[in-house]
């Protein structure tokens, strides 16, 4: 499998942050709110999420999970009336500045979402869709840039012979490796998986936890999820929300065999939610 | 999860059951071999044969249970009850062993020597109970004050040992029945250690604490998030 | 009476006998009934039109460009008027697909659905759909003619009415206006057809929301905007009200090339052949051709944009 060689960790020039080595801070939320209206989503949620580490967030429907996940790339800027307060700093730079160009964070900061959605183009054109915009032209370099992507996505082998086939031709899986390839295209730090397996069926799902592991080498990876065994299997920090509120924070082998905070195992043993 | 949380309602009577037949057998092997009752010791023979189709039984159900994948507390649950039933059907065994050797003693006359009999059965049978309480409970406190006692156990084990040795040696008449007081001694000192055994699993199920073999230090796993870096 | 469970599982005795469903049956008839009535009218109407007309037809009638009197099925011909009616219509098209799309962008993409200006804009095209055309035919003499045509004169100091006359410009900005609510609806629909999560994908990817619009959001709405397309070529070919007063010629001796050409008109045509012909049986045989050829341009104009819109949705489906 090809490697993704990344360039070193450069947010907005002004910052003067140097390369940092796996598990360091890359991302840290300080006292973070969000409302709609007047209605409070998230409460006063900090915690700090590790380079180069699988970070799981856990918790029932409607705990915010997802919805601190969009924070991270500022997706909840798409919603009406949405309020923040608090701060996320990547790369030691408060994201929700004014002076924070939103589309260079969405580069820095991919997501992958429940439902996949891969462009009705080609296999070639949705890999490529990214770098385009940025603008890369040159066909050569397109060519590269996505068998690299393809085969980090574990897809390559698959449709090699067919990149210029629709993309709704694959199968849920694919189309799912396929939005992954996509987002790593464009060489992000950060990935952003909600629920990325929900709706696949259990081989297709263990594809995309092999896949999740193997990424983990080179991008760092925050997986919201509801299966706590995948939680479980792939991510090395786990998070669990509850009614917009952070519980309890830790290593994942100790949440799942002796969590810490009574609500935790409550969730995580299946006696509420 | 409710079918889960039912099946370890389940697990747990098992376990229970599988205790209380332990030590009832523990209690009679003693008891025959003080009273000389050989009909007792009968039957804590035919008995053992249900304490281990209880082992089989628990590890079937953890085996099941674990597929349907428990986490944190469960998951320590099944774990230690797969131990303790072990453990159990080891001390089912030297309960066996005793009743064996009772059988034997009661056909001969009985040996006229000073040994300290009643309090090491006394210490193995407190620590056995204490053991089973301390899980029945959930009792992390009491579970660890079983552990040092142990010591004294084998002390005294020893103690009678050489005891033994020495008076079989001045009375070579009474080898064979001596022989026989040294291994019930040996099967006592074992239930203590099962025992010893099963606090320190009960200390595992409600503190997540590995406390075995003690000079060595814990596993330590992935680092803390919110103190390493 | 209590069923017991053997009761309900053994099969019911009247399983063979099957009760003829009268309600059913009648209201399946009422349906076909109705069906077949929409059709018979639709083939009588177009069996008297062509019964009357293809006599009539001929390639020396639909390339021949006739002298002032029209009325002699002998030496008559159509073919300004086809050529008349098919500028406007794409005249039209050019006008009202850009302005119809851009609307409709703004209002689904841009404004924010509960703001007021939003709910206006709304307002004003949903009346817009119901005004009668005759309506925007005095708009289009007021506002397009009287207003800017005349002032365009004056601003390019023109020594006589240039712009500010009946014009085929004209006439087809009206046609514009009039259905410009029909692409915008149709526009919209396909837009909101369009799942969030593509937008959000290109988005996620870096893109602003300009670049998710025209790269991913509008090649997907394509067949849409193309239905809106042929709603309004259909609707603006047959329509006379509007060119009424903004365009259309009673006799033209050329063929109309410039944009500030009057035209002739097939539709009006008719209305022509019909109200001031001299022999009304002579004249009869060219008025249904007439009809027949403004249908046959109706059909052609809207097979060709449907051609478009299937190798469109084809393309979009599978890009092999």
């Amino acid at each position: 499998m090809a490697q993704i060689v990344l360039p070193k960790v450069t947010i907005p020039a002004s910052s003067s942050v140097t390369s940092t080595a796996p598990g360091n801070e890359l991302i840290g939320i300080h006292n973070l709110s969000l409302f709609y209206g007047n209605a409070r989503a998230l409460k006063d949620i900090s915690l700090s999420i590790r380079e180069r580490l699988v970070t799981a967030f856990i918790g029932p429907s409607g705990c915010g999970k997802s919805t601190l996940l969009r924070c991270l790339n500022r997706m909840n800027d798409l919603i009406d009336g949405v309020r923040i307060e608090g701060g996320v700093h990547i790369g030691g730079h408060n994201i929700n500045d004014p002076d924070v160009d939103v589309i260079e964070l969405r580069k820095r900061v991919g997501m992958v979402f429940q439902k996949s959605n891969p462009f009705p183009k080609s296999i070639y054109d949705n890999v490529a869709y990214g770098l385009r915009l940025q603008g890369m032209k040159a066909r050569s370099d397109l060519d590269a840039a996505v068998e690299v992507s393809l085969s980090a996505a574990a897809l390559w082998d698959e449709v090699k012979d067919r990149l210029h086939g629709s993309a709704l031709g694959l199968s849920g899986g694919q189309q799912q490796r396929l939005c992954i390839a996509r987002a790593i295209a464009v060489k992000p730090e950060i990935i952003l998986m909600d629920e990325p397996a929900s709706a696949l069926d259990p081989i297709a799902t263990s594809r995309i936890e092999d896949l999740i592991l193997e990424l983990k080498k080179n991008f760092t990876i925050v997986i919201v999820t509801h299966n706590m065994q995948q939680a479980a299997r792939v991510s090395d920090h786990t998070a669990f929300f509850y009614m917009g509120e952070l519980v309890e924070f830790g290593a994942t082998s100790k949440i799942f065999t002796s969590p810490g905070q009574k609500r935790t195992e409550d969730y995580v043993t299946g006696r509420f939610g | 999860m409710e079918h889960l949380h039912s099946d370890l309602v389940e697990l747990r009577q098992k376990l229970l059951t599988m205790a209380s037949l332990a030590e009832v057998s523990v209690n009679q092997a003693v008891r025959a071999l003080i009273d000389r009752d050989y009909d007792l010791a009968m039957q804590v023979h035919n008995s053992d044969h249900l304490i281990d189709r209880l082992e089989m039984e628990i590890d079937d159900a953890s085996i099941h249970l674990l597929a349907k994948a428990p986490l944190a507390g469960d998951l320590r649950f099944v774990m230690v009850a797969m131990k303790i039933s072990h453990n159990l059907e080891r001390v089912g065994d030297e309960a066996t062993k005793i009743a064996k050797r009772a059988r034997e003693l009661c056909q001969e006359p009985p040996v006229k020597m000073q040994l300290d009999f009643p309090r090491l059965t006394s210490l193995a049978l407190d620590s056995l109970k204490s053991a089973l309480d301390a899980f029945v409970h959930r009792d992390s406190a009491a579970a660890r004050a079983i552990i040092p006692r142990d010591r004294q156990i084998d002390a005294l084990n020893r103690e009678i040992n050489e005891l033994l040795a020495d008076f079989m040696v001045a009375h070579p008449e009474a080898v064979h029945r001596c022989l026989n007081l040294t291994v019930i001694s040996k099967s006592l000192e074992r239930i203590a250690d099962h025992a010893k055994n099963m606090a320190e699993d009960v200390v595992y199920l409600c503190e997540a604490q590995d406390i075995r073999h003690s000079r060595i230090p814990p596993p330590s796993g992935a680092p803390d998030p919110l103190t390493a870096g | 009476m209590k069923a017991s469970l053997d009761e309900l599982s053994r099969p019911s005795r009247h399983f063979r006998t099957v009760r003829f469903d009268f309600v059913s049956f009648f209201f399946t008839g009422l349906t076909g009934l109705a069906t077949f009535l929409i059709l018979a009218i639709l083939a009588v109407i177009l069996a008297n039109i062509l019964f009357n007309g293809l006599p009539g037809l001929s390639w020396r009638f639909v390339s021949t460009i006739p002298k002032k009197d029209f009325f002699d099925p002998a030496t008559t011909g159509v073919l300004p008027m086809i050529i008349g009616t098919t500028f406007r219509v794409l005249v039209m098209t050019l006008f009202v697909i850009p302005v119809g799309v851009t609307t409709a962008v703004y209002l689904t993409e841009y404004a924010p659905a509960s703001a007021l200006v939003t709910r206006i804009i709304r307002a004003a095209v949903n009346n817009l759909a119901g005004v009668p055309s005759i309506v925007f035919g005095l708009f289009g003499l007021g506002f397009f003619i009287n207003f800017l045509g005349r002032n365009l004169d004056a601003l390019l100091h023109n020594p006589g009415p240039v712009w500010g006359q009946p014009a085929l410009i004209w006439a087809s900005l009206t046609l514009a206006v009039m259905t410009l609510p029909v692409v915008i609806v149709a526009t919209e629909e396909s837009l909101k057809a369009i799942p969030p999560g593509l937008r959000e994908a290109s988005l996620a990817l870096g893109a602003t929301k300009l670049e998710t619009i025209l790269k991913i959001v509008l090649p997907q709405a394509l067949p849409g905007i193309l239905t809106g397309g042929i709603l309004a070529v259909s609707r603006a070919a047959g329509e006379v009200a509007p060119i009424l007063f903004t365009g259309v010629a009673y006799y033209m001796a050329s063929l109309p090339h410039r944009l500030n050409d009057q035209f002739m008109d097939l539709g009006y045509h008719v209305f022509v052949l019909s109200t001031q012909s001299p022999d009304i049986e002579k004249t009869r045989s060219i008025l249904f051709a007439t009809v027949v050829v403004l249908l046959l341009l109706t059909f052609t104009l809207n097979f060709v944009a449907v051609l478009i819109r299937s190798r469109v949705r084809k393309k979009l489906r599978s890009l092999a």
